[in-house]
């Protein structure tokens, strides 16, 4: 890439992709810019016209709106938390040489196979439900009362089974960068007088930061919008205690028919997801300069 | 303190027996070179004396105490590794402190020794780098830093310099000497690298398939080869091992002739000289004699021979004699 004419014809060659993605992304986009300023609703299709930030307003002062902003952002810390403790955890357990090592691997990874509605609702009704979940009759049978919980604890339900979903991608690539650890390095700091605890504190973690800063981007990315495991299991209850951004701008768009409001949700997600981007690439990126 | 005991010392790895069983004495101070052809063990030994492989059977004593059992850190000893291993995210002064703030050490007196093992190694200017921002041999001191910091009973060394270019290795080849002239710790040095082992050794372990062939000062194992597996690895370039009639006359199996050894001039092998090599302070020739074989000499600088010549060769130096099973006789 270093004459003039090479630049030029690179340029050249990736300009219909560059095109192509523009445009991808700049037609719903302004799309949904449009629509977010216009009065739109399915049931009355024949009322139109501009209402300026109406359909914003609307949203922001919705009590169920600052709910969705927490809920979605709590969805997202709390997966994030646990996928990373656990997957570093389950990478450093599964690195070790230990029998049938290869199967193992593979159960590790298998639920990432599993189709989000489909693991949501073998959760929700094999595992979670009140009357023929396994946590029930393992309740009943130490004669406690079944936890209801969808009802009970709807976010942290949800919560644990996109973790439950999310773990294997999380430990793949923390073991991948456990593996990359180079074996003298953990003998050297063992002649060196360090613990176990202290290794991992020590080598083994910081060794890890950029395999971990890689985890939490693409997986904030997918998080953010989460949305087919709430609609098998709560769909957004009781009340809206675990209503998302994605979920509250499905219900404008699908039960309420409302394309101008949710058109303005879209937008307030987009914006919150640049907000959460920005920070994110303040507080970590740095780690994934080599 | 630094006197280590091998009694017996058997390491297998699965159904390879790797080391079938060493006994060996280092004494307090001493530097010992493990030295031997590639795969023969000798990382497997030092690992072994630093606790990184648990020994299939035999006893390790470090200072009189049995430390078969002990774990690494416990044993006292330092350990260089070949690809240095540093930490690559901490600092130069970080890496040299670790193993004090493993010890617990308090910081006042880490940053002093710290500072003092810097500027043993000259490493002061370069305190607040990244190991990936140093030089090879750079990189090398740091790791020796690590060490000695830690003032250990003993250092370990596994092959030190095979990563560096061949003026960086004689420079710090003679620091590491220098080293251990001044801290008079005992060094266990491991190396398939017969001019480091002969240069630098008290006291030279050649290893061969895992068993130790013969231990002693480099000029004894020069003089005083105990077989011709030690008599051809030792020395440079190797001495002549002629077998057959030749050898007979000499009521020998095999008879060891050191290229130094051969003078070019009168005398009764007689060959053609192939190759011939003069690098002004000295010449090397390789002449085939009919019925003995490829003789290598060592002349001087000045020795007027070159391919094609006819010349005649006298093994005016010392002969070595072996026997069939390649023993020394006397
Ligand atoms: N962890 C191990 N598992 C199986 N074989 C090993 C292991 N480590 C070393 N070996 C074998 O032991 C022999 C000696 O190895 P090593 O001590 O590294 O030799 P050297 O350092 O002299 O080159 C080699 O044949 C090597 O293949
Ligand atoms: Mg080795």
């Amino acid at each position: 890439m270093a004459t003039q004419s090479s630049r030029l014809a690179a340029r050249l060659m990736v300009a219909p992709s560059v095109i192509v993605l523009l445009v991808w992304m700049a037609i719903p986009l302004a799309m949904a810019i449009y629509y977010s300023f216009r009065l739109y609703r399915l049931i009355s299709p024949e009322r139109t016209g501009w209402v300026g930030f109406r359909n914003y307003t609307w949203f922001i002062n919705s009590p169920e709106f600052w709910m969705a902003i927490s809920n979605t952002l709590l969805l997202v810390g709390g997966v994030l938390a646990i996928t990373i403790v656990f997957g570093t955890l389950i990478a450093l357990l599964i690195d070790q040489p230990i029998w049938g090592q290869g199967p193992l691997r593979i159960l590790v990874i298998s639920p990432f196979f599993v189709m989000p509605p489909v693991a949501a609702s073998i959760w929700e009704n094999l595992f979670m439900h009140p009357q023929n979940g396994m946590f029930a009759s393992f309740a009943q049978g130490l004669g406690m009362k079944p936890i209801l919980f969808m009802e009970s604890y709807p976010m942290a339900s949800v919560i644990f089974i996109v973790a439950w979903e999310w773990l294997p991608f999380a430990t793949l690539i923390l073991l991948t960068a456990l593996q990359s650890l180079s074996s003298e390095q953990l003998e050297a700091a063992e002649m060196d007088g360090a613990s176990a605890v202290s290794r991992f504190r020590y080598i083994i973690l910081p060794h890890m930061t950029r395999a971990i800063t890689v985890v939490i981007l693409i997986q904030t990315i997918f998080l953010l919008g989460i949305f087919g495991e709430i609609f098998t299991t709560t769909q957004g209850g009781p009340g809206s205690a675990s209503t998302t951004l994605p979920y509250m701008i499905f219900k404008q768009a699908i039960a309420a028919k409302d394309i101008g409001r949710a058109a303005a949700g879209g937008i307030i997600a987009v914006i919150l997801a640049n907000i959460v981007a920005y920070f994110l690439m303040r507080g970590i990126g740095r780690h994934l300069d080599a | 303190m630094g006197q280590i005991t091998l009694n017996q010392v058997r390491k297998s790895f699965g159904e390879v027996d790797v080391i079938p069983g060493v006994d060996l004495d280092i004494k307090d101070g001493e530097f010992v070179v493990f030295v031997g052809p590639s795969g023969c063990g000798k990382s497997t030994l030092l690992r072994l004396i630093a606790g990184l492989e648990d020994t299939t059977s035999g006893t390790i004593s470090i200072d009189g105490k049995d430390a078969t059992a002990l774990p690494p850190a416990k044993r006292g000893l330092a350990m260089v590794f070949q690809s240095y291993a540093l930490y690559p995210h901490m600092s130069v002064k970080k890496n040299i402190g670790f193993p004090l703030k493993m010890a617990g050490m308090d910081p006042a007196e880490a940053e002093k020794r710290i500072q003092r093992a810097a500027s043993v190694l000259n490493l002061t200017n370069y305190l607040d780098r990244k190991p990936g921002q140093l030089s090879g041999g750079q990189r090398q001191r740091v790791a020796i830093g690590r060490a000695i910091v830690r003032e250990p009973a003993a250092f370990l060394f596994d092959e030190p310099l095979s990563n560096l270019d061949a003026a960086l290795r004689v420079g710090m080849r003679q620091e590491i000497s220098e080293l251990h002239q001044s801290l008079k710790t005992t060094m266990i040095y491991v190396t398939h690298d017969q001019v480091e082992a002969m240069t630098m050794a008290d006291k030279i372990v050649v290893l061969n398939a895992g068993r130790i062939e013969q231990v002693g000062s480099p000029l004894d194992l020069y003089h005083n080869p105990k077989n011709v597996f030690v008599a051809g690895f030792i020395g440079s370039p190797k001495m002549n091992l002629i077998e057959g009639p030749e050898a007979a006359k000499h009521g020998a199996h095999t008879i060891g002739a050191r290229p130094e050894h051969i003078t070019v001039g009168d005398g009764p092998w007689e060959g053609v000289v192939g190759l011939s090599e003069h690098l002004g302070s000295d010449s090397f020739i390789k002449v085939d004699v009919p019925g003995i074989g490829i003789i290598n000499v060592r002349g001087s600088g000045e020795l007027g021979v070159h391919h094609g010549d006819r010349v005649k060769l006298n093994p005016a130096g010392k002969i070595h004699r072996f026997d069939a099973n390649g023993l020394a006789l006397a």
